[in-house]
């Protein structure tokens, strides 16, 4: 099998001096499973992915809820992303099928609703984005007010970063996920590499 | 910079947004039936009022849904956001 | 009296600074702004003005200087500052300014950034209105920010010396600073200048980091930021600032506004002059006065416009033996180059009598600073009070609070701000608490009206010509005069005639006089003149403050694929398309560009060649009605598309010209794969999702953008089938088992992949589909089997050979798929689709629409430029350009595709490119160069 390639792999080394003064910590995630569900929220198909994910899909906008080792986006009145661990180089390997499989099943079931699932794990990386300062890192390029009480754990916006546009996940207290789409990885990591500049040391 | 209020994420910066033009300008439902004048008006004519306009907006850069708003052209004041297949509402 | 015999004032506290001005050495203290240190080195000609090279002192204190523009020359040339904002350091090397500054003729090394912040209130200057705002605010729980453009907080108690709960005001602001940046939620941003007030309290501002620091400041910090700041509630607590009348020589150096002066004694202990005229029109001058008095500048009188001030001051001055000579006027400040006295006479008329002095303070009254407010909205209106405008009605949710609405005392200001954060706060939806004992002032005598002069007419026979209006613009009131005798009614004509006011401090203290000059010229009331449009910035920001961070290589996102640097190692050059790198060519050692694309083609067309085709934009299409959806959005038939085949397809607007073109891939009944152009990806997955939401919203069919969940390898060339082979042994490659246009999923280089036998070439050709993460494996896989990588310009060649067009390069949204000689992708079978009626329009029926065409000049060397006009032997009327040009390895010549009108009529006749003088021959062809009949492709 050939070998997997991340789009922030040589980023590696940089994201870890940018953590050197202990106030922000920038890392890849790489290759997480992420599928795209689109379905009508209040169908019959709805409630079964909620079941088969382990919690209902969130219908207040900008909601993230997590279930196990899976993170439900709420990306638009139709539209979820879900994201779940690496699940390997094989579509399904020794732990059964994946993700998408499982959802596509599921999704295959009812037949009066019309569910879309997409594997988009390839689409997007992940960036984890985290420390005292990474609040104040982001607002250097993003518009929403990020104010614990305003965008705190279990809240995802679609936005834009800079000048790209990402998925943003707020995590924990002071731990954000930033997915953005392969191609603009290189440009977010740069900006946000130049931006940490004032919070390294 | 104006402020929109997505009617499902909230208010949001303008430069989320894409530009829709004139709302309630449907396609017809017989393109085939109409005259060339009135297809003509189908496709190149939209009003341009001072005050408030109902108008399309698109939240490209978050939900991507499309929606409605009635914004005053003059002072950019925005009366109402509704979503597409609402009626335009009553501005006093 | 020359610079060099002044005084230097060595006893000041403070810690030593050295500077250097326009040569020389001179020492200030800290805290001290350039003018400060000048004044007190006794330098009083700091520059001269822009149109008349007239020397100019300085004339105030703060950001309203229209005199002192000096350049900061290290660490990095900043031009047309005025000298009172610039914060002394050591080190600092200044120059005096001729009106006009001069750029830098290398980058500038410093960092410059922005930030988003959100408040429920935002409070506008840290003086004591906006003190008590942000207080009030912030005791309230409201999130607050408090900006103000000095370096410290306290606004005019920093001039004023006024104590506020028994402390010194400066000592009194910085504790409520101090106690306002003890709270979680309030921001305190000191060196920080509003300068745009937009829709929806959209304010932005720059805050000035490193700038007081010199060498000292820190690489790795932003040397400015930029604020963009989204607040609830804006409180304006800007302040006035003092303007003067027009009288003969008001810009020779020695006249000062009186509250400047004020400032230089008590806040930087300067003292500005050693004897003083004060000319005033209303009482803020006396405390003026009597403060410089207090710090042993003489003063010679003050000249009273009014027939009487404030009994109370009247009583300070008589105890202090200070002449006070009401219904007086200075006629004008005389002096060789500076003051060396002044001329006073009766406003009734009479003999002027000369009084030496080096200084003149002067007061015309106080303007309200509304700039924001306008800029945000809202109206104005004329208060004859105060002689000026103060802001009146708003839709926007901002207040003016203190001496910006005209409120003309220190009590006053403080009790208005603390009204105005409590406001806020309810307006805000915070729980207002008990109001707090206001801050107890000193004793405020009880003013007397003031008059509002503008203008001291000359004595009598002499012109206006040394009236200034605009000391910065040398506008004059006989400039002024001469606009309005040209017959200019609008004070906003009166401003471009005169240039009076379109200088960069923003005309804050001559833009009120201006109008009164005027309206005074036409017999109007300035109030219903008005003045002109204030419009951001408030003051100058730098385009480098403003650009932040975008600039260089994160000028603009950079997109790249899986492959990329693959490709740099291999040496590529890199072309832009939208915002994506595409390897452009990849010469090797000696090549140009010219040898390098030949090299390319032949591969393509007699060997085997690879391109990374992964920009393409790729969009999933499900759901029952999917088919029926494409249908309405492509001009051809999709739904009778097999699952496991492919179509091309293209895309028109309602108007039948064309959007975009590409292919759709059907994976499933339910479920197709859409391809769009590289540009075109996110333009074609809105327009899919406008007509799915806004038009037919009862259509079963999603769509999810999946551009770069694949990377794809374009494998092709005569051998291209066999090196498939060798890289997919379980796929039968043969053309009955994989025919042209159909796609098959399997294993290429041991990695899934779907490969889809599609041609942008002409050639025998496979595009290979990976997840992304494995486009790299991919790509090396595929180049070791022996390919030819090939970049975009040989793309191009290869398809403008077969006559495919570009969607806007040969399409600009004026040509419909018939002009391309694509009559055959529109269905005659559909009801209808996007675009139909329009094919039904006689303009899309006109003979002379401009088609498609290939084009051959007579000289097989000559490449014509893209862009080139073509006409008729001898003709001039313009026939149609040229849109692609390029030279062919397979043809073994130059060629062209160009729009020309009637083109397909002209296949075979001669038109001339126009070139400059010179005109090229060249022959119309058809569009499809190379194979027509498919062969190579299809075989």
């Amino acid at each position: 099998m050939a070998e997997r390639r991340s789009p922030l792999a040589g980023f590696a080394a940089r994201f870890e001096a940018a953590g050197a003064g202990g106030r922000l910590r920038l890392a890849e995630l790489p290759f997480l499973t992420q599928i795209n569900v689109r379905v009508d929220p209040e169908g019959r198909a709805a409630g079964r992915i909620g079941r088969a994910l382990g919690v209902p899909l969130p219908v207040e906008p900008g909601g993230a809820v997590r279930s196990g080792d899976l993170t439900v986006l709420w990306l638009g009145p139709d539209e979820w992303l879900v994201v779940g661990p690496d699940e390997g180089e094989d579509e399904g390997d020794a732990r059964g099928p994946g993700l998408r499989d499982r959802l596509a099943e599921t999704a295959a079931g009812t037949a009066d609703d019309h569910v879309s699932v997409v594997d988009v794990s390839a689409q997007r990386t992940t960036l984890v984005v985290a420390g005292a300062r990474s609040r104040d890192l982001l607002a250097h390029g993003c518009a929403l007010d990020l104010h614990p009480r305003v965008f705190g754990p279990g809240r995802c916006a679609q936005t834009l970063l800079a000048r790209a546009q990402v998925v943003l996940v707020a995590r924990e207290a002071d731990e954000f996920w930033v997915l953005c789409r392969a191609s603009f990885a290189g440009y977010t990591a740069e900006w946000l590499l130049d931006a940490a500049t004032e919070y390294v040391t | 910079m104006l402020l929109i209020p997505c009617p499902w994420c909230g208010p949001r910066d303008e430069i989320e947004f894409h530009y829709g033009g004139q709302a309630h300008v449907a396609y017809p439902d017989d393109p085939a039936a109409l005259s060339d004048e009135e297809w003509a008006r189908y496709l190149f004519f939209r009003d341009n009022p001072k005050g408030p306009f109902a108008e399309r907006w698109s939240h490209s850069a978050g939900c991507r849904r499309w929606f409605n708003v009635v914004r005053d052209t003059a002072t950019n004041e925005i009366h109402a956001v509704y979503r597409i297949g609402e009626p335009r509402p009553v501005i006093a | 009296m020359t610079a060099t015999e002044r005084p230097v004032q060595a006893d000041r506290p403070g810690e030593v600074l050295r500077f250097r001005f326009d040569g020389r050495d001179y020492e200030g203290r800290s805290g001290d702004t350039l003018a400060a240190a000048l004044l007190a080195s006794g330098v009083r000609r700091v520059a001269t003005s822009v149109k008349l090279g007239r020397p100019r002192g300085i004339f105030s204190a703060g950001v309203e200087e229209p005199n002192a523009l000096v350049q900061v020359e290290t660490p990095f040339p900043e031009p047309m500052l005025p000298a009172t904002t610039v914060e002394l350091y050591d080190g600092l090397v200044a120059t005096g300014l001729p009106g006009k500054g001069r750029l830098a003729d290398r980058p500038d090394p410093a960092r410059y950034d922005s930030v988003h912040a959100h408040c429920d209130v935002l409070v506008v200057g840290a003086g004591p209105a906006g003190l008590m705002a942000a207080a009030e605010a912030a005791r309230g729980g409201a999130r607050v920010i408090l900006a103000d453009e000095r370096p410290e907080p306290g606004g005019s108690l920093l001039g004023t010396a006024e104590t506020v709960d028994g402390l010194p005001g400066r000592r009194w602001a910085a504790e409520r600073a101090a106690e306002l940046g003890g709270f979680d939620d309030v921001r305190v941003l000191c060196r920080t200048t509003v300068f745009g007030h937009y829709d929806d309290n959209y304010v932005v501002a720059v805050e000035r980091r490193t700038n007081h620091l010199g060498a000292a400041a820190p690489a790795t910090m932003a040397r400015e930021r930029i604020w963009r700041i989204r607040a609830r509630r804006v409180v304006l607590a800007t302040g006035a600032h003092e303007r003067f009348p027009a009288f003969a020589g008001n810009d020779l150096p020695g006249v000062m506004l009186a509250g400047a002066a004020r400032a230089y004694v008590n806040q930087y202990g300067v003292r500005p002059g050693r004897r003083a005229v004060v000319f005033t029109t209303n009482d803020s001058a006396y405390p003026a006065a009597l403060d410089l008095a207090g710090a042993g500048i003489e003063i010679a009188a003050i000249v009273d416009v009014r027939r009487a001030p404030g009994e109370e001051w009247a009583r300070r001055c008589a105890e202090r033996d200070i002449e006070v000579r009401t219904g007086h006027v200075v006629r004008a400040a005389v002096g060789d180059g500076e003051v060396a006295a002044v001329s006073i006479a009766s406003e009734a008329g009479g003999q002027a009598r000369e009084v030496p002095a080096d200084l003149l303070l002067v007061s015309g009254g106080w303007t309200p600073v509304v700039h924001l407010f306008s800029q945000a909205g809202g109206a104005l209106r004329f208060d004859e009070e105060i002689g000026a405008f103060v802001p009146g009605e708003i839709r926007q949710a901002v207040e003016a609070a203190g001496s910006a609405r005209g409120v003309p005392t220190l009590s006053g200001c403080l009790r208005d701000g603390a009204e105005a954060g409590r406001r806020a706060l309810a307006a805000a939806g915070f729980a207002v608490p008990d109001p707090a004992p206001p801050p107890a002032v000193e004793h405020e005598p009880e003013a007397a009206p003031a008059r509002h002069l503008w203008l001291v007419p000359p004595a009598d026979g002499a012109d206006h010509r040394e009236h200034f209006v605009d000391l910065q613009r040398d506008v004059t009131v006989a400039d002024v005069l001469r606009a309005t005798g040209a017959g200019l009614r609008s004070v906003e004509h009166v401003k471009r005639y005169t240039t009076a006011g379109t200088a960069h401090d923003q005309g804050r203290t001559s833009g009120l006089l201006t109008s009164a000059i005027t309206a005074h010229a036409l017999g109007v009331d300035v109030a219903d003149l008005g003045v002109t449009t204030f419009r951001a910035p408030y003051a100058p920001v730098s385009f480098a403050a403003l650009a932040g961070r975008d600039r260089g290589s994160l000028h603009d996102p950079v997109r790249v694929t899986a492959m990329h640097d693959r490709h740099v190692d291999s040496g590529a050059l890199f072309e832009n398309v939208g915002q994506w790198k595409r390897p452009w060519y990849y010469p090797r050692e000696g090549e140009d560009m010219a040898a390098a694309v030949l090299r390319e083609c032949r591969a393509a067309r007699e060997d085997v060649a690879m391109m990374d085709a992964s920009t393409l934009g790729k969009i999933d299409v499900i759901g029952p009605d999917a088919a029926e959806f494409l249908d309405r959005l492509y001009t051809n038939m999709m739904s009778t598309l097999a699952v496991g085949s492919i179509r091309y397809g293209v895309m028109c607007r309602p108007d039948g010209m064309v959007f975009d073109d590409g292919t759709v891939i059907r994976l499933a009944d339910d479920r197709f794969l859409v391809t769009t152009t590289t540009g075109n990806a996110a333009a074609v997955l809105d327009w899919m999702e406008e007509w799915l939401q806004t038009e037919w919203p009862s259509l079963r069919v999603h769509c999810t953008s999946v551009t770069e969940q694949w990377a794809t390898v374009a494998l092709v060339g005569p051998r291209s089938r066999e090196v498939l082979a060798g890289l997919a042994p379980g796929l039968a490659v043969g053309n009955p088992s994989f025919p042209f246009m159909t796609w098959r999923d399997t294993e290429v280089a041991g990695i899934p992949a779907r490969v889809c036998r599609i041609s942008f070439s002409g050639e025998l050709a496979y595009e290979i589909n990976v997840r992304s993460w494995y486009g790299l494996a991919l790509w090396e896989a595929v180049e070791a089997a022996g390919v030819t990588p090939y970049g975009t310009e040989t793309m191009h060649v290869l398809r403008a050979e077969k006559g495919y067009p570009i969607i806007g390069q040969d399409t600009d949204g004026t040509v419909t798929p018939q002009d391309l000689g694509m009559a055959w992708v529109v269905s005659k079978k559909k009801p209808d689709f996007i675009g139909k009626r329009s094919f039904g329009r006689a303009d899309t029926a006109r003979p002379d629409r401009k088609q498609l065409v290939g084009l051959l000049p007579e000289d097989t060397g000559r490449l014509l430029p893209e862009g080139v006009h073509l006409v008729e032997p001898g003709g001039t009327r313009p026939l149609g350009h040229v849109t692609s040009s390029y030279r062919s390895a397979a043809l073994g010549r130059t060629f062209a595709l160009a729009l020309i009108s009637g083109g397909r009529e002209r296949i075979g006749a001669r038109l001339h490119a126009a070139m400059g003088a010179e005109t090229v021959p060249v022959t119309v062809a058809h569009h499809v160069l190379y194979d027509p009949e498919g062969a190579r492709r299809d075989g």
